[in-house]
């Protein structure tokens, strides 16, 4: 049974279903036990697909694995499953303890993984709204809160409106290909590569990058980050920042390599387009955030557009850039997040920047952690921050996109300022209040983890890069 | 020995240290005392380690000496490969020695976080060691830029007043330009298919691509060195940065720029540096001449002598560009020379900070009645700053003017200006510090130099004299690199193409013709 191609799917769709009926029957509050079950269905599924097959296709077509999907659902499946240990003592603390929880998760995840093996606009559509319909509902999961029901029906409404769009331009693509299934659609490009391809393929084109642009948050498509970031349950937050990014990227690269390479002049002006808007508005746009999750909102949006700039190529160095890049992207966010939920003061949850004053005096390894994260964003080397930038910029180059590297060079400069100032008012400002002890074991090793990596990241990056390489070259095998 | 790889000890000796003292744990005071035990001695044997290289070095030869080699990125064929030659040994041992020297300026001053400090210090102390011997541009980079990080930390924990302006005003003047070389480097490596300095060096690139790639690289080394107009982070930073910071800034952290140029601009962009040595030129000219002239006006200690290292750098930069053996040898001469006496000078002024806790010029005067020895020290860096013969900042200065005179009589004479000029300030401070009667009551109880002090003082006094009197044993060692570093550039030249603007435009449009073009 190991064997089938869509082991870790099923068995993630069948545990969660039992879980959830173990959560129902159980006596007293079960989400801790629960949470860690999920964790634990979390990790299995990761080892499934770690040592499971590499290669294939099932349900006629609709599901692909490839050594792509592979390293993305790794990927995914360790943000999940992370983000949800970071919950654990929030959701106990703040009074959110509902074991529907980390089931919602578990299925927002079990979503993400059928979306990376898409094959097809309707398993990318399943997919999709799975993960999708969880998130909403998580994001609302503080029914009593005004802000996070408001995050919620924010997200809603604009998911639903960019699910629309994404379903509307699937539906000219099947129109002028005449199959949705993306094999098809990249045979019949190339049958009728002689003569410019149709105009309404290129909307349907065009439709369908603007629902993906919604789900990455990349510019002009990111309203509703700012506002459901901040909104949001921390925990929540950051797992959006994580694993539904990283997927919704993977969906991006595929989509656009996987059946339409053939037009790449084509999507290529849109992804500079987006990239470049993504870089300048992330940039300037946090310099004046207060809230350290607004801000974290807009890093990620200008996080995204750096991603892009990998992806703008459509050449194999350049999806192994995106791939490396959302690996360290992983890591430094999780950890980042890391530390906004254990800005506690007065057993009260505090999420102002100006709140971290004097970290370095009163938890020096928390500011040190933060302060490499920090300077990892800003892109300085030996940090792994740096590494992520100089793979997606290589590509870039090597395409001869200079106007789009010098532009990510010069924003990630701007960017620099407000990681510095976060460093700033850790280290130069005096400490007014102190943040509760203890942090939990499980916060402290996820940020101590996080921080190791990305600071050694630079003695044991070749193997990753092989790895992300060899994903990558899977991908325009196919 | 030969087998020891003695450049990746030196390297990463201070990082061990660093981590010896990320464990010390305990009373605040017992802390702090093993903190800059542990820290000094890391930073001393880093020194008497790096004085290997000094007399394992051989003299002879111009080629890349003490290399390692290790895969680092096998897939971009990126490699960790470090060496040092006749350019590079001086400004490694430049940093070895003005370590230890910092850490004990810094013994009493510095009060507070002391743990965090010397693990910042030593921090620093790899990655300048280590971009000083990177043989691989990435390699480099990565050095390069990683000295931000404890930098901005040094300015902004444990500076002045406005310490936070001034930490991120070198902090993104820097990695501004920093970046842009960045896309330079990774064009250069897509041309030439490899990030390894030597192989760079011997490849040959399309002239019209050289004049991007050479703007690219001197919007870094510029800000780092920094020339006028992009100077102006510079007075901010050394003002508000602590003595030793000071002291590493102007000593080590100004000759990257030069190195840079030294290194890449010259030798990798031969005609590409030809065509723009004028414009290098003219702005050498005006740090030298408007830097100096605003020296003169200055009211604070440290400023005067920030302005002057922006005027002292900029017969660093004339001197490079000429291409001559004279105005190279004596463009690093001067480099060395500067690190070691305006090092000295922010130890000067921070003897008397340190007593006083003011930096103004005002409020000193007649310190020569109560603190001898220190008037002594300070006359002599004083003299060094000027140019006297005898003293290391003569030998510099005059071989950067015999090599601009070669290269144009004009330049030479406005640059000469600037010793004049610089004669003025440096002078003009003197008196008003150190002669004169003593007026103010406050300074009555000043006392003169500890045994400490003098311990800092002591190397730099007889390496300012050595270097100034004996000046060949330095010479020596950079000779044969220089030498052969021109012999590169007028082959170049000699083969070098037209260089116009239309050529210029046509790299633009045409970015893949451009690369295969060679």
């Amino acid at each position: 049974m190991l064997d089938t191609l869509a082991f870790p799917e099923v068995f993630l769709a069948i545990a969660g279903m039992a879980i959830l009926i173990y959560g129902v029957f159980r006596s007293g509050n079960p989400t801790r036990p629960v949470s860690w079950l999920v964790v634990l269905a979390l990790v299995v599924a990761l080892l499934a697909v770690w040592f499971g097959p590499e290669q294939g296709q099932a349900f006629g077509g609709m599901f692909v694995l490839d050594g792509f999907a592979v390293f993305l659902k790794i990927l995914v499946l360790l943000g999940s499953s992370l983000a949800i240990i970071l919950s654990l003592d929030y959701v106990d603390r703040e009074n959110m303890a509902r074991f529907e929880f980390p089931v919602l998760l578990l299925f927002a995840t079990l979503g993400m993984l059928v979306m990376l093996s898409a094959n097809d606009l309707i398993s990318l559509y399943v997919g999709f709204e799975l993960q999708s319909l969880a998130l909403y509902v998580v994001a609302a999961f503080r029914r009593d809160n005004i802000r996070s029901t408001e995050a919620g029906l924010k997200y809603f409404v604009l998911g639903a409106l960019s699910s629309g769009i994404l379903l509307y331009g699937a539906s000219m693509i099947y129109g002028f290909a005449g199959t949705t299934n993306f094999d098809g659609i990249a045979t019949a490009l190339i049958g009728n590569r002689v003569e410019q391809p149709s105009i309404g393929l290129i909307v349907g084109i065009v439709f369908l990058s603007a629902g993906l642009a919604f789900k990455v948050s990349a510019v002009p498509f990111h309203m509703w980050t700012p506002d459901v970031y901040e909104g949001a349950p921390t925990p929540v937050t950051a797992f959006f920042a994580v694993a539904p990014k990283i997927a919704a990227i993977g969906l991006f690269v595929r989509v656009l390599v996987d059946p339409f390479l053939g037009l790449v002049d084509q999507w290529q002006q849109i992804i500079i387009f987006i990239s470049i808007a993504s870089m300048v508005l992330g940039g300037f746009a946090a310099i004046n955030q207060a809230n350290i999750k607004r801000l974290m909102a807009y890093s990620s949006i200008s996080n995204i557009g750096y991603a892009l700039v990998g992806l703008a190529p459509g050449t194999e160095a350049g999806v192994r850039g995106v791939l490396l890049y959302m690996t360290i992207y992983l890591f430094m966010t999780l950890g980042t997040f890391a530390v906004i939920l254990c800005m506690r003061q007065k057993g009260r949850m505090v999420e102002g920047i100006d709140d971290l004053a004097g970290l370095s005096k009163t938890h020096p390894m928390m500011a040190a952690a933060m302060a490499i994260f920090m300077f990892s964003m800003a892109g300085i080397p030996p940090l792994a921050g740096f590494f992520g930038k100089l793979y997606v910029f290589l590509a870039a180059i090597e395409a001869g996109l200079y106007t789009l590297a010098v532009i990510g060079v010069v924003t990630s400069v701007v960017a620099a300022f407000y990681y510095l100032r976060i460093i700033k008012i850790m280290y130069f400002d005096e400490a007014t209040d102190s943040f509760d002890r203890p942090l939990g074991w499980e916060a402290s090793s996820i940020l101590g983890g996080s921080a190791l990596v990305i600071l050694l990241f630079f003695l044991f990056q070749a193997p990753l890069i092989d790895g992300a390489g060899a994903a990558a070259a899977s991908l325009f095998a196919g | 020995m030969n087998d020891l790889p003695i450049l990746s000890l030196v390297t990463f000796l201070p990082l061990v240290g660093a981590a010896f003292i990320l464990m010390i744990r305990g009373e605040p005071d017992i802390v702090a005392r093993n903190a800059r035990n542990v820290a000094l001695w890391t930073s001393v044997i880093t020194f008497a380690l790096s004085l290997v290289l000094w007399f394992g070095f051989d003299r002879h030869s111009a080629a890349f000496q003490f290399i390692e080699r290790i895969e680092w990125m096998p897939a971009f064929g990126i490699a960790y490969h470090m060496g040092v030659d006749g350019i590079s040994v001086m400004f490694v041992l430049l940093s070895t020695l003005l370590t230890p020297l910092c850490i004990l300026a810094s013994w009493d001053a510095i009060r507070v976080r002391v743990k965090e400090y010397m693990i910042a210090f030593l921090v620093l102390e790899t990655l300048m060691v280590g971009m000083f011997c990177a043989l691989d541009f990435i390699v480099f980079y990565v050095f390069f830029e990683g000295v931000l990080i404890p930098m901005f930390l040094i300015i902004g924990v444990w500076g002045g007043a406005r310490r936070v302006y001034a930490a991120f005003k070198f902090f993104l003047y820097t990695l501004l330009g920093s970046v842009l070389m960045l896309v330079a480097i990774l064009v250069m490596y897509f041309v030439a298919g490899t990030t390894d300095i030597p192989a760079l060096m011997n490849y040959g690139f399309a002239p019209s691509l050289q004049i991007w790639l050479w703007l690219a690289l001197f919007a870094s080394f510029a800000v780092k060195v920094p020339m006028w107009p992009v100077h102006t982070w510079l007075p901010d930073a050394h003002v508000e940065a602590p003595t030793a910071g000071s002291v590493i800034l102007a000593g080590v952290l100004l000759k990257m720029g030069a190195y840079g140029f030294l290194r890449f601009s010259i030798p990798i962009l031969p005609e590409a540096s030809a065509t723009f040595a004028p414009l290098v030129y003219t702005l050498s000219i005006v740090a030298v001449i408007y830097t100096s002239l605003v020296a003169l006006a200055q009211e604070d200690m440290k400023k005067l002598i920030a302005y002057s290292s922006i005027a002292h750098m900029g017969f660093v930069t004339a001197g490079i560009f000429t291409v001559t053996q004279q105005g190279l040898e004596g463009a690093i001469f001067q480099c060395l020379s500067h690190g070691i006496v305006s090092g000295a000078l922010f130890l000067c002024v921070g003897v008397i900070y340190d007593r006083m806790h003011t930096r103004e010029i005002a409020r000193y005067g007649g310190l020569v009645h109560r603190m001898p020895v220190y008037a002594a020290v300070f006359m002599l860096f004083t003299m060094a700053s000027v140019g006297l013969p005898g003293t290391s900042g003569f030998v510099g200065e005059f071989l950067v003017m015999i090599g601009t005179f070669q290269a144009d009589t004009w330049v030479a004479a406005l640059i000469t200006t600037g010793i004049i000029l610089g004669a003025a300030y440096m002078l003009w401070l003197y008196r008003r510090v150190i002669l004169g009667k003593m007026t103010r009551s406050d300074l009555m109880n000043i006392l003169d130099l500890s045994g400490r002090e003098k311990l800092v003082f002591a190397p730099l006094v007889v390496i300012v004299l050595w270097m100034g009197i004996y000046p060949v044993s330095f010479l020596e060692i950079m000779s044969p690199s220089v030498e052969q570093m021109i012999e590169r550039y007028q082959v170049a030249q000699d083969n070098a193409g037209d260089l116009s603007f239309a050529s210029l435009l046509q790299g633009v449009i045409d970015p893949v013709a451009l690369s295969s073009e060679e």
